[in-house]
């Protein structure tokens, strides 16, 4: 229960925060994909399952403030939550490398699914062009980002594992 | 309860079922029927005060910032301001002798009423699209406000875009340098009516573009200006767009099209203003009719801008 109270919590001022302070922080206005970060870092530290909902309600928030198409956001945003599910076997420390790579992977995938299905479909071909300003710039600023942000959200993973563990015990 | 314990749902069919509700929920926000606003007016409670209050934090840490300018810099600045409140004031005598005039010609013959007389309603900006594609953004002031969807917006005398979604105390604008905006309008020296479009590739470079302006004797020059035009039925007329900054002819030799200066600085926009007023009262078929305009959505996607595209050209 507490950690389904945290989750909310941070998917919340993940959304808040990525409005807000990040759009201020933002370098050619390029912002940063705070959400995706929590997706794919709950998604590789969780398994497919948490990864899955983390993304379904980030995508959720995104549709139904900004997007005008209830739905869109969180299906990417939960597939990308739960393929990174499929790489818990290898999660073992803190190691920030893989999650950079991770976060690479599915923000470059992020961009080409928004791309294809709500621009390309729109007419707007020249695929390069939004590559080179869009995608790639938000792609190199998260996973920046996530060198940051990856160890804090690791520790707070470890603490919400072990007082669960805890938990069960008491009779 | 005992079922539940033994019967523990597969991630396989987990997802599979999270996808069915994901492109029933597409389909369901497709269809013009349904309407998700009671759920976003909840949210609206849990997110809202919260921008608000990271709003206000911001604004203050730059007040305090611009509180540490230097005394001198400022007293420059107020010798320089002084100056231009002499000269100012000087002008308004005559412009205001000139509105008396202009007043009078007005009711003499009968012209519509400018958009500076709508009742407007000052918002600010508290968050924008978290995503880098599209450029909507949210504001601290909605229904209860008597904000309604299809509201214009503006800043520094400028469009900036339109109300799309409400909330009791916010709003969604989306701004005409998004992809996905269109508005009608009309350059004023030739009087002729193009589209104003959004495009994400221009709006690095601050600008937006222009389509479909037929210009036969080649008279539109740089700088000229960009208003709202009176075809379309979600702006009011005559707001002020920008100034054209290129001209070119399209390959088909019949029209023109080009880029744009905004007059609104959008990287910057803190606050807007609302005008409360709609330019027709909404009517269920307007919508069903507005979906099926050219424009670009003529290809048969998801395109979640369908019922955003603004009138064609007549």
């Amino acid at each position: 229960m507490r950690r389904k109270l945290i989750l909310a919590v941070l998917i919340l001022l993940a959304f808040v925060l990525q409005g807000t302070v990040f759009q201020t922080l933002s370098i050619a206005s390029i912002v940063p994909n705070l959400l995706l970060i929590l997706t794919v870092s709950f998604g590789f530290m969780r398994g497919k399952k948490e990864g899955m909902f983390v993304g379904f309600f980030c995508g959720l928030l995104i549709d139904i403030f900004y997007g005008s198409m209830i739905g869109f956001y969180a299906l990417i945003y939960m597939y990308i939550g739960f393929c990174n599910g499929f790489l818990y076997k290898i999660f073992f420390d803190e190691d920030v490398k893989v999650p950079m790579v991770l976060v690479a992977g599915s923000d470059i995938a992020y961009g080409v699914l928004v791309y294809g299905l709500q621009f390309m479909l729109r007419g707007r071909l020249d695929f390069f062009s939004y590559l080179q300003h869009i995608i790639l710039p938000e792609m190199v600023y998260t996973v920046l980002l996530t060198a940051v942000l990856y160890r804090p959200l690791y520790r707070l993973n470890r603490w919400l594992t072990e007082n669960e563990w805890e938990g069960p015990k008491l009779p | 309860m005992k079922k539940k314990n033994q019967y523990k749902m597969k991630t396989k069919h987990l997802i599979t079922m999270m996808t069915i509700l994901c492109l029933g929920l597409i389909v369901l926000s497709l269809s013009t029927s349904f309407s998700f606003a009671p759920v976003r007016n909840v949210l609206g409670y849990v997110i809202v005060p919260f921008q608000n209050g990271i709003n206000e934090v911001g604004n203050w840490m730059t007040d305090q910032k611009n509180g540490f300018q230097s005394m001198k810099k400022l007293s420059a600045e107020n010798e320089k301001l002084q100056k231009q409140v002499d000269e100012l004031q000087a002008k308004n005598t005559t412009l205001s002798q000139d509105q008396e005039e202009l007043d009078r010609l007005r009711t003499l013959y009968n012209l519509d009423t400018d958009y500076s007389e709508f009742e407007k309603v000052a918002a600010q900006v508290i968050g924008k699209d978290t995503g880098n594609w599209y450029s909507t953004f949210l504001i601290n002031r909605g229904s209860s406000d008597g904000i309604a969807v299809d509201m214009n917006v503006i800043a520094d005398g400028g469009l900036v875009g339109i109300v799309t979604e409400t909330g009791a105390h916010w709003a969604t604008v989306r701004s005409i340098i998004d992809d996905s905006s269109n508005v009608s309008a009309t350059v004023t020296s030739i009087s002729q009516n193009c589209m104003v479009t959004g495009d994400l590739q221009m709006m690095d470079d601050g600008k937006i573009r222009f389509i479909q302006l037929t210009d036969k004797e080649d008279q539109v020059q740089e700088g000229d200006k960009i208003v709202t035009s009176s075809v379309s039925n979600k702006f009011l007329k005559g707001i002020l767009i920008g100034y054209i900054s290129e001209v070119s002819t399209d390959a088909n030799k019949l029209t023109k099209s080009g880029t744009i200066i905004p007059a609104v600085d959008f990287n910057d926009i803190q606050e807007v203003l609302v005008i409360k007023e709609l330019k027709q009262q909404k009517t269920e078929d307007v919508t069903s009719e507005e979906s099926q305009t050219p424009d670009d959505s003529t290809t048969p996607t998801p395109d979640p801008t369908q019922d955003a595209q603004e009138d064609e050209k007549q």
